[in-house]
């Protein structure tokens, strides 16, 4: 997952399932290559170990956590691979928020949880938008490009039908119900972005998602001091970069587009999308 | 003459192959020739260890960053930021409660992180910590805390065993946290528990404070007294994870002070008037054998005496050569979990008399089997 190397070890042998089926196209590396993150999700051990058992993330031996029913193994380590990157990579501004790309331009869809963002992300990279990420945008402060690790996006509960009936043809893993998110599937990364992983993509546009029961899909302008706030907000290490990270946001909130997107429909958001980087659709 | 044998043999026996953190901070030109599996190693023992700042910034003052593959040095620079960052938060958190104590009239000592930063010494350079410890005088604690409400800071610790635990018996008031920050502050009034076994000379220590620069109520431990709370602070504490790092932060200071007129015919003397040649004996035991501090023969030949009886001091030897190193499973070798069981024993048997010690443990062991019956409790009403 370009930038970083993850070494995985565990007991649980659904949990190699999972990571073979949803980082399929990813490489393989050798044990003697440099690692960032040594994790481990593993069994809790004890007498529940056979009856209701328990798996626990563990970063580099030490345990990070609490433990979680052992069927959660999967999205568990997906979190704590996130919490990974998002604590020891200062070398980024790291953003809370999905990135999709098209023609070497990227749209950062930041915003707080439940706003739609990784459902409209799953739907859009289905058809012809390449996935960066869909929680984790990597923001290279020096070159003003932002990097993604075409992760495996994660759906929670109406989402996953919802996406799967958009695109049958996506792999999801079994949902995983009673989460602390609720029900959760993660999709697998289109082939085509995890080949493209090591490339990254200049921010053109930032568009807030909003999804709304029944509404008609909406753009409107978002004022650029407004955006400035939401995304030091989103933003896990704005307050490590002090100065270098309020001019950073600056600087990208000044260079893109800033809308605010209402929709409730995927079809309608994909035209939408389709006409916003070539300026036919306006806000 | 036997002492010296003695010392020379079991600085044979202690040192044993370093681990790569230890030698790349010791020797840091040895980093370039290391390959992708041991940069991997080191930079998650340097984590572990809460020294990969430290780390990163002993690199960058030696030119040789650029020459770290791209992998480690994109650690190295993300720990590097984090620990800038701290030290800038770290300023401004002192001036806060400089102001809050200047209302009250209040004097303060910063103790160390926070003195090793404000002070600009060398063993600050990449360092990372949780919290500001001060030190006032036990007559203004009360003022201290009051000032520190009034700006702010708030005690989390509510219990009432744990109120008079800390203001009985510790040499702190419970931790306070400012409500909007999330800082902590440990506001001190002795360096040691008043239930320690040693008794420390707290007035004398209070004589020779250095003010800082751009303050008039701040206050840091003059070099010689800086080294001997330093040593009691590491030496005194039952859970180690930052162990190594504090033994770096000694071994920063032995060296840098070294070059002060008068500090290594000073160190003795002064540990002795504040009681406390025991934390001088194991920090300069442990610098010099663990990390090569340099030692002049003549405070090596004259603290052998500060030492304790034989097996003691074997046995102590044995356990702190096994926990001053990374809490990692690189440098895990059998018997650690044991060495640092006994180091935490040992830690609340030097700080309380046994009886309080049996009340003490019998008080927390019941309160969590107490606390757990609640939980339980609320468990079942909650499904009914």
């Amino acid at each position: 997952m370009h930038p970083f190397v993850v070494r995985v070890r565990s007991d649980i042998s659904r949990l190699a399932d999972d990571i073979c089926l949803m980082y399929a196209d990813f490489p393989v590396l050798d044990p003697g290559e440099f690692a960032d993150f040594h994790v481990e999700v593993s069994f809790e051990r004890g007498i529940r170990r056979w009856l209701k058992p328990l798996a626990r993330f563990y970063f580099d031996g030490r345990p990070s956590f609490i433990p979680l029913p052992a069927q959660q193994a999967f999205p568990m380590l997906e979190w704590g691979i996130n919490w990974c990157v998002a604590a020891h990579s200062h070398n980024f501004l790291i953003i809370h928020a999905a990135v999709i790309e098209r023609d070497g331009k990227a749209i950062i869809l930041p915003a707080p949880p439940g706003s739609g963002k990784s459902t409209l992300c799953a739907a859009l990279i289905n058809r012809g938008w390449r996935l960066l990420s869909d929680e984790l945008a990597l923001y290279d402060m020096a070159e003003n490009l932002v990097y993604g690790m075409a992760r495996p996006v994660n759906l929670k509960n109406a989402s996953i039908k919802i996406v799967s009936a958009f695109a049958p043809d996506v792999i999801m893993t079994p949902a995983v119900p009673d989460t602390t998110k609720g029900t959760v599937a993660l999709m697998r990364p289109p082939q085509a972005s995890v080949f493209r992983i090591a490339e990254p993509a200049e921010p053109a546009m930032i568009v807030l998602p909003n999804y709304q029961h029944g509404a008609d899909p909406l753009l409107e302008l978002h004022g650029k001091a407004q955006t400035f706030m939401l995304i030091a907000d989103q933003s896990f290490n704005y307050n490590v970069h002090g100065r270098a990270g309020f001019d950073a946001v600056g600087e990208l909130v000044e260079r893109c587009r800033c809308v605010r997107f209402t929709y409730s429909c995927l079809e309608h958001a994909e035209q939408v999308f389709d006409g916003l980087l070539d300026g036919s659709c306006h806000a | 003459m036997q002492n010296k044998c003695l010392m020379a043999c079991l600085m044979v026996r202690v040192m044993p192959e370093a681990d790569l953190i230890v030698q790349a901070l010791l020797d840091p030109g040895r980093t370039s020739s290391l390959g992708y599996q041991q940069w991997d190693l080191l930079i998650r023992q340097g984590r572990r260890a809460n020294l990969l700042g430290k780390l990163a910034g002993c690199l960058a003052e030696n030119d040789l960053m650029e020459s770290i593959p791209d992998a480690p040095h994109r650690h190295l620079i993300s720990a590097l930021k984090m620990a800038n960052r701290q030290g800038l938060a770290i300023r401004w958190e002192v001036s806060r409660i400089a102001k809050a104590m200047s209302l009250f009239g209040i004097d303060l000592i910063l103790l160390k992180g926070a003195a090793y930063v404000l002070a600009e010494l060398p063993c600050s350079s990449g360092r990372t910590f949780s919290d500001v410890d001060i030190l006032v005088p036990k007559a203004r604690i009360v003022d201290a805390e009051n000032a520190l409400r009034i700006h702010g800071w708030q005690s989390g610790h509510h219990d009432e065993y744990d109120q008079r635990y800390y203001r009985q018996w510790m040499h702190e008031i419970p931790p306070m946290m400012h409500v909007r920050r999330g800082t902590t502050i440990d506001v001190h009034h002795a360096i040691l528990p008043e239930t320690a076994r040693i008794k420390v000379n707290t007035a004398a220590l209070f004589k020779n404070v250095l003010p800082l620069k751009g303050f008039n109520n701040v206050f840091v431990l003059e070099p010689i007294d800086m080294v001997l709370h330093s040593a009691t602070h590491l030496f005194h504490e039952g859970e180690l994870d930052n162990g190594l790092r504090d033994l770096f932060d000694l071994d920063s200071m032995l060296r840098n002070f070294s070059h002060n007129e008068g500090f290594w015919a000073g160190l003795l003397p002064r540990a002795s008037e504040l009681g406390l040649e025991r934390p001088l004996f194991y920090a300069i035991r442990f610098t010099s054998t663990l990390l090569s501090t340099p030692i002049p023969e003549n405070l090596l030949h004259e603290l052998s005496k500060a030492g304790p009886s034989f097996w003691v001091s074997h046995l102590m030897t044995a356990c702190y050569k096994r926990a001053l190193r990374p809490n990692h499973s690189s440098s895990s070798p059998r018997w650690t979990w044991l060495a640092r069981k006994i180091l935490y024993i040992r830690s609340h048997w030097m700080k309380m008399p046994m009886g309080l010690l049996v009340r003490h443990l019998a008080h927390k062991a019941l309160i969590s089997r107490r606390a757990e019956t609640l939980e339980i409790a609320a468990e079942r009403e909650r499904d009914a």
